[in-house]
């Protein structure tokens, strides 16, 4: 059960609620209660279904952000086999905010590099909240560099409030680093599959999504700035942040409208923190499409249509 | 590879439309007769200064230029030819008063989009050619804008010829969200390219050069220049000062703190860009014909 809820969470998980306690409640006292139980349980689908089908950009937003929401470690737990993690960048440090790393999916070799946000306060303490350091957009870069030589295809998982932004962070050139991969992921001759599982904020996001495919998950987000930061500059009010997400079009669905991702992972009614391994398992599915296709085409021409698609962006002509 | 087959005029496959450069006073202070430098409070004759460059004579603070002025004062006299002058900047968002802004700022700098991109000659030498204009938007990357210096970087990589980039801008243009995301994408891409291409790259960041623009194309010189003072940096000072809660150091994010941290090659005061760009250019001038000025 959830312990940190939404607003829009709580009419479901209080009538979830209720039918545990009802079940709990039959099963000790030897009551037959289950058509009441059932009509109960429908209830609650129905309800699920309502709000979870029609959740705002914003409402959106708070799911992407949810302190629950599986990040790039519970998904390498459940995806990938004989995990081997990697660290540091051979230059300045080791950025707890990116974890990367070797391991099997579904019997091939992959490499992994993710932001990762913690599930409590010690833990985004620890990992500086997800906020990529130089050294870690560095350190993606080495393990990208790395696969190529191996041929080993590359998964990145996105999410991130940003590039940190920090006295040291600047010393450190976060712009170079970030321009860096940009340009090497363009070019590195390994199929690449970037997904946004939770939060894709602004440059510090797109360092990690060039390549093969862009995908997002289905309550992620993927933006040029914060909601609350468009807000702000827009009409000098973070508080109107719910507008900002509408306009930015910042969703899924609306990016794949727009031509901007490639394809979108469904997550289980309620989103990816109310069930985990649901969420794993159409991930599962997806890539296993993904790398199959790519695995097919030579990495010359992997490259060529890597560029081919990128170029087509924003193209007027 | 160039050699005898080139013809500088041969770049240009569309009708051909040269520009004179106009050095017109940035638009806010058009008309105006006496500035205040921002920096010492010396009060300037406005036609003095710009006879200096747009340098402070007191305390060498350099003004912003437009784009424009960029080049006027880049570039040999007549040789600039814009290219790809006609595209047209759209709201693939429907963005909120976005239409509006982008009208005025067409209206205010006289150009379509935050950057004017061409052929023209430094001393001779023949580059390919872009600068961003800090009044349209604040020189943000939106689609045009990317698209523009890709094509320039395609044609330097066809004409086998350097490719200058001027930058001043606030980065990813909000207003196309994660479609400017992608300029940034797509323009390091295209700096690969030219990279394997063998083709010279050089980056000059003017005041200021931040985010997004930071963050792809502008870094990825081969060799980087800075104007003194320029403001330099990936976050915003505001961000930076917000997220750490306390003051920053004075020269945070200056062309100067950028230097000292290895992160570009040198600093060129505005008197010294053109004869340090022309050397540039000629120590990497194996198969390029200079053209006559
Ligand atoms: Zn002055």
């Amino acid at each position: 059960m959830a312990k940190m809820l939404l607003d829009f969470e709580k009419p479901v998980v209080e009538l979830e609620n209720r039918i545990a306690e009802i079940k709990n409640y039959t099963g000790e006292k030897g009551i037959d209660l289950g058509v009441e139980i059932e009509i109960l349980e429908k209830r609650a689908l129905d309800l699920k279904k309502e709000i979870y089908q029609n959740l705002t950009p914003w409402q959106r937003t708070q799911l992407a952000r949810h302190v629950e929401r599986p990040n790039a470690l519970d998904y390498i737990r459940m995806l990938f086999t004989d995990w081997l993690a990697l660290s540091g960048d051979r230059f300045f440090g080791d950025d707890p905010a990116i974890v990367g790393g070797i391991g099997k999916f579904e019997g091939i070799p992959v490499t992994v590099i993710g932001q990762v946000k913690g599930h409590n306060t010690k833990e985004n303490l620890a990992r500086n909240f997800g906020m990529t350091h130089p050294e870690g957009f560095r350190k993606c870069l080495r393990l990208v560099q790395q696969a190529a030589k191996f041929h080993r295809p590359v998964i990145s998982f996105i999410d991130t409030p940003g590039a940190y932004s920090g006295i040291d962070a600047e010393e450190g050139g976060q712009a170079w680093a970030i321009a860096s991969n940009l340009r090497a992921f363009a070019q590195v001759k390994t199929p690449v599959i970037s997904v946004i599982n939770g939060e894709g904020g602004s440059g510090g996001a797109m360092a990690l999504g060039v390549g093969d495919a862009l995908l997002m998950l289905e309550n992620a987000i993927f933006s040029v700035i914060s909601p609350e930061g468009c807000a702000a500059i827009l009409w000098k009010d973070a508080s109107k942040a719910p507008e900002a997400a509408e306009a930015m079009k910042m969703t899924a669905s609306e990016l794949l409208r727009l031509g901007l991702i490639d394809g979108i992972v469904p997550e289980p009614l309620g989103g990816a923190h109310r069930d985990p391994q649901g969420s794993a398992g159409a991930l599962r599915q997806e890539l296993r499409q993904v790398l199959q296709a790519l695995q097919q085409v030579d990495p010359e021409t992997l490259v060529e249509l890597r560029w081919k698609r990128l170029r087509s962006i924003g193209s007027s002509k | 590879m160039v050699g005898s087959d080139y013809m500088f005029k041969d770049l240009f496959r569309k009708p051909q439309r040269y520009i004179t450069v106009r050095s017109d006073a940035m638009p806010q202070e058009k008309g105006t007769l006496w500035i205040k430098c921002p920096e010492c409070g010396e009060i300037l004759y406005a036609r003095e200064l710009e006879k200096n460059l747009n340098v402070c004579r007191k305390c060498s603070h350099h003004f912003r230029l437009s784009a424009p002025e960029r080049l006027a004062i880049t570039l040999d006299e007549d040789s600039f030819l814009e290219l790809d002058a006609d595209l047209d900047t759209v709201d693939p968002l429907s963005f909120p008063e976005y239409k509006d802004k982008l009208a005025r700022a067409q209206e205010a700098t006289g150009l379509q989009d935050a950057i004017l991109t061409g052929a023209g000659a430094i001393l001779g030498w023949p580059v390919l050619v872009g600068a961003f204009e800090p009044h349209f938007i604040m020189g943000s990357m939106g689609s045009v804008v990317g698209e523009k210096i890709t094509r320039l970087a395609e044609r330097a990589i066809e004409k086998k010829l350097p490719l200058l980039l001027f930058s001043a801008s606030g980065g990813a243009r909000m207003q196309e969200g994660v479609f400017s995301l992608m300029q940034m994408a797509k323009t390091c891409a295209a700096i690969a390219r030219l990279n394997e291409a063998g083709i010279l790259y050089i980056s000059v960041l003017t005041d200021p050069t931040t985010g997004g623009v930071t963050a792809s194309f502008a870094t990825l010189g081969d060799i980087i220049i800075a104007e003194p003072g320029a403001l330099i940096g990936f976050a915003g000072r505001r961000v930076t000062e917000q997220t750490l809660k306390e003051k920053l150091p004075p020269d945070f994010q200056t062309a100067e703190f950028c230097l000292k941290h290895g992160l570009i090659d040198l600093v060129a005061p505005r008197q010294d860009m053109k004869p340090t760009l022309a050397r540039i250019l000629s120590l990497h001038s194996d198969n390029i014909e200079r053209v006559d000025n």
